[in-house]
């Protein structure tokens, strides 16, 4: 079997040692050897968005990433958002506005808004769509997503928390 | 107070598991020991296989094991027919030919698998599938199902003298009849190709046989978890009671993962009993393309006759229907299209003949719409059409249509899907398209805002499709409804779900009806250990069938725990209420007890149960419709076509829907949402390219072509409520709904954006390219090139 290397990564807060091989994915490093089965794959080739994660803060699919190349980084997943007591507001948000059907592209989905809220406190209908155009969904027909991003963007915006 | 459910937007009890990460899907389960499986499958669509040569694999490390059809001796057979033909029709033709668990002797599609790998990892196990050898002996294959009950035709089938599979012709009245005497016939080749529900979970299993307690436990993307636990038992040699198949939480159905007893779910049981281990098989996407059944496919001749004033007389519709390389689910879609190929309207001669033939592609069962959409765009277009010819409105011609309010039930004098006379319950068809036309403001748009549109340059058109949908089909499912000590509620039904909502609308159903809260009802489905009575979730039946097996349940309920309240509290049952997970006395609130102290009582430790009487307070109850319920619906859009790129934006999109009594309006629209985007897809995106060789030529989601958050519009909805009589609820589907009719409203939009080309639009799937070509060949026609 080919050479095993060892890597060095920080997950949600957490530091994980682990010895693996060259050729796996960051994706199946995330959900089978560390068991944090949040991040979905549906395509293993970097369209469908559902295996989305944070990687040093920035939105990759970590199907098109090996393990070995996240060594030394830091990453955030689904698991890291909110809890089931306590949702994030865009989780928050999703959940008033119907935006998970079966579930399945939604972690991906979440994971590529957080950091597009951060940056864009008040987008568009335009601006969410073009944002959420890298994740496939099947169920919703988007529009209650666009609807939860709307709702989170709202909520999050001063005026709103007075 | 508590409040009333049914009907509220309620938010969904499953959804802070599915935000979180912490719902279960099949490919989260990991258990020690666990093997990964990978299958070969066959690189051309029609090969006689010499040899297969597995030595090689079986010896790379970490594979435990490697087999082939010859290794699974008596245990392989072809798999079971899903779904009989209707034989209650006369002279129909049925030739079953099911899909092998491996192949033997000659593959029959590009995909079909011929090996099994089972290996440490899922990366060892797809090693391993690069060490088999295969000596391949290429046939000529049948790809164009046009040609494929030619007389030259390569034969796929051994023991067949043609390629055709089925044969089913239905009449009502005399269509020729109604021919002679018409003013207008339209008639026309209608073409819908191919596509793939493409879920974004793709199939996945873990089988795991443990040895000690002798039982075998599958966790399946499945949409019907019971039938596949009653078929594996009796492929296995073992009881029902051994085997438990879970469906956990399902990424996505769409029709394919009904289909039952493919090679992996047949396989992996049996390999782990053999094995004696956990095992793990996994779909990736492009095997997604190539191992998952798809649809729709069928190129009809269809004939309208109609009277000058645009009044259906009659409709012929002589079709072909491509299978695939096997036919494992019957004549359903067929029949589907049979069912709606009159669409919304009273159409008093019907002639209907459907020849279902085998090609060397993946086997076709329902895909979300199941043959409907395909009907539905032969009504409407050849409506359309003779709107054209005649001039008249095509708002007016379609009211002119419609079957009356007044006239149901309306018995189409047919068959449908379920071997049950074609009896369309109710419905108000004018409401919804009036509806429909006031909110898409049709005549401002032609009136006013097209023609200034227009005169811009710009390419702009408007459309407007009715539909039916036949829904809710029996034969029956159940629950079973507990009241426990804690006062909170557990449902088990027999249905599996993949994102419709079933945790939240069917607790709606029980909270009403047993007084508390809906977040307080847990709801267990597609868990054969739960529930063991069942068929499955499809054809748009749960908010149907299972919905009312749990309002019949929950009443049962209900009037057991009114009994004891009684005896209880020595007060009349008259004077009781339930209220807030309380039974208490009308005119004196604390004189009350709780459900949970009601749900320990009925479950005494010591004493006796009254004979005649049952401990605990519980019920399980069934509900099996005389025949299925019947949505309806109009959609109407209004597009743009840029004339330099072909790309088409979708300006406005509203869909008026009746799908009877509305459980929960927030879902039911997320279900419209996902339908119409699905039916856009199948409209102007996602097409399955075959080439001559039966090699499919986009099977990859970068080729294959789903639209994102920017193809997909804002969908605005309005609703008819005419309640189904057939079921005490009053519900229709709405599963399905949204996807029938899109593709012939696509059409007609299309073709009145580019109403100075004059196109007729009589294929599906369209894309960029091909409506470019549409365009070029009416500029040659016009000779105008």
């Amino acid at each position: 079997m080919s050479d095993m290397r060892q890597i060095s990564v920080n997950v949600n807060g957490c530091q994980y040692d682990r010895t693996v091989e060259p050729r796996l994915l960051l994706s199946d490093f995330l959900r089978h050897d560390l068991g944090l089965t949040g991040t979905h794959v549906g395509c293993e080739h970097g369209v469908c968005g559902a295996c989305t994660i944070l990687l040093d803060g920035q939105p990759v699919r970590s199907c098109l990433v090996f393990a070995v190349q996240a060594d030394g980084c830091e990453i955030d997943t689904v698991e890291g958002l909110g809890t089931m007591e306590k949702l994030h507001p865009i989780q928050q948000a999703f959940r008033e506005t119907h935006g998970v059907q079966c579930g399945f592209c939604t972690p991906g989905i979440l994971m590529t808004l957080v950091p597009f809220l951060e940056e864009n406190s008040d987008p568009s209908e335009p601006e969410i769509r073009q944002a959420i155009s890298g994740n496939l969904c099947r169920c919703t027909g988007y529009q209650h997503i666009v609807d939860a991003v709307l709702l989170a963007a709202e909520e999050s915006r001063p005026e709103h928390s007075q | 107070m508590t409040e009333r459910y049914v009907g509220q937007r309620i938010t969904r009890n499953e959804d802070p598991r599915l935000l979180t990460g912490q719902a279960l899907f099949v490919d989260d389960m990991d258990i020690p020991g666990m093997l990964h499986a990978a299958f070969l499958r066959s690189d051309y669509a029609h090969a006689r296989i010499n040899s297969i040569d597995v030595s090689a694999a079986r010896k790379r490390p970490g594979v435990v094991a490697v087999y082939t059809a010859e290794d699974l001796g008596d245990y392989w057979r072809p798999g079971p027919l899903l779904v009989p033909a209707p034989h209650s029709v006369e002279n129909v033709i049925f030739n079953q030919r099911t899909q092998v668990p491996l192949v033997k002797d000659k593959a029959k599609y590009v995909g079909e698998a011929i090996a099994v790998v089972f290996a440490v990892s899922r990366y060892v196990a797809e090693d391993a599938l690069e060490d088999i050898w295969v000596d391949y002996e290429p046939l000529a294959p049948v790809v164009d199902i046009e040609r494929a009950l030619d007389s030259d035709a390569p034969l796929i089938h051994e023991g067949l003298d043609s390629n055709l599979c089925a044969h089913l012709a239905q009449e009502k009245g005399d269509y020729e009849a109604a021919c002679r005497e018409a003013d207008l016939v339209i008639s026309r080749r209608i073409a819908i190709d191919r596509g793939a529900a493409a879920a974004m979970e793709n199939r996945g299993l873990v089988a795991n046989w443990d040895d000690k307690s002798q039982q075998l436990t599958l966790w399946d993307t499945t949409q019907a978890p019971i039938p596949v636990r009653n078929g594996l038992a009796g492929m296995l040699g073992l009881s029902e009671h051994q085997v438990r198949v879970i469906a956990p939480f399902v990424g996505g159905g769409f029709g394919p993962k009904i289909m039952m007893f493919l090679p992996e779910e047949v396989l992996l049981p049996w390999a782990s009993m053999k094995l004696k281990r956990p095992i793990k098989w996994i779909e990736d996407r492009q095997e997604n393309f190539y191992a998952t059944t798809q649809e729709r496919g069928q190129v009809h001749q269809a004939e309208m006759a109609l009277t000058s004033d645009g009044r259906i007389l009659g409709i012929k519709d002589v079709f072909v229907h491509d299978t695939g390389a096997y036919d494992p689910y019957g004549m359903t879609l067929p029949l589907n299209t049979q069912s709606h190929a009159m669409g919304a309207y009273d159409v008093p001669n019907y002639l209907t003949d459907a020849k279902v033939v085998f090609t060397n592609k993946m086997i076709v069962t329902p895909v979300r719409g199941a043959g409907r959409p395909q009907g539905i765009f032969v009504a409407e277009r050849l409506l359309d059409l003779a709107a054209r010819k005649l001039g008249i409105d095509r708002i007016e011609i379609r009211k002119r249509n419609f079957i009356s309010p007044d006239d149901f039930p309306h018995n189409h004098k047919i068959i449908d899907q379920a071997f049950s006379p074609l009896v369309l319950d109710s419905g108000n068809y004018r409401l919804a398209l009036e509806q429909a036309a006031e909110r898409i403001g049709w005549q401002e748009f032609i009136g006013e805002e097209q023609p200034r549109l227009v005169a811009e340059g710009k390419h702009v058109g408007i459309g407007i499709a009715s539909f039916i949908e036949t829904t809710g089909i029996g034969p029956y499912e159940g629950a079973r409804i507990t009241v426990e000590a804690s006062g909170k509620i557990s449902v088990a039904t027999g249905v599996g779900t993949q994102g419709q909502g079933h945790f939240t609308s069917f607790a709606q159903i029980v909270a009403d009806q047993l007084g508390v809260s809906v977040r307080d009802v847990h709801l267990v489905t597609g868990d054969t250990a739960a529930f063991h009575w069942g068929t499955g979730t499809f054809a748009s039946r749960g908010a149907v069938v299972a919905a009312n097996a749990i309002y019949a349940a929950a009443k049962t309920v209900r009037a057991k725990i009114f009994d004891l309240a009684s005896k209880t509290l020595e007060t009349p049952k008259e004077k009781l209420e339930l209220v807030d997970g309380h039974v208490r006395v009308a005119d004196i609130p604390d004189q009350a007890i709780t459900l949970g102290e009601l749900a320990v009582l009925a479950n005494p430790m010591r004493g006796a149960v009254e004979p005649g009487s049952e401990p605990g307070l519980e019920a399980t109850d069934y509900f099996g419709p005389r025949y299925g319920a019947t949505a309806s619906g109009t959609h109407a859009m209004i597009l743009e076509v840029d004339s330099d790129t072909m790309m088409v934006e979708i300006k406005r999109y509203v869909a008026v829907e009746d799908c009877g009594t509305v459980l929960n309006p927030l879902i039911v629209d997320g279900q419209i949402h996902g339908g119409v985007a699905l039916g856009i897809a199948n409209s102007y995106y996602e097409k399955l390219v075959f080439d001559e060789a039966g090699q499919l030529l986009n099977a990859s989601l970068a080729d294959y072509l789903i639209p994102s958050a920017l193809e997909i519009p804002r969908i605005e909805i309005g609703h008819e409520e005419t309640l189904s009589p057939l079921n005490p609820l009053g519900t229709k589907g709405a599963g399905e709904a949204g996807t029938i009719p899109v593709p012939a409203l696509f059409a007609q939009a299309l073709e009145d954006a580019l109403a100075d080309y004059d196109l007729e639009i009589l294929e599906m799937p369209l894309s960029p390219n091909r409506l470019f070509e549409l365009m070029q060949e009416a500029r040659m026609e016009r000779g105008d090139a």
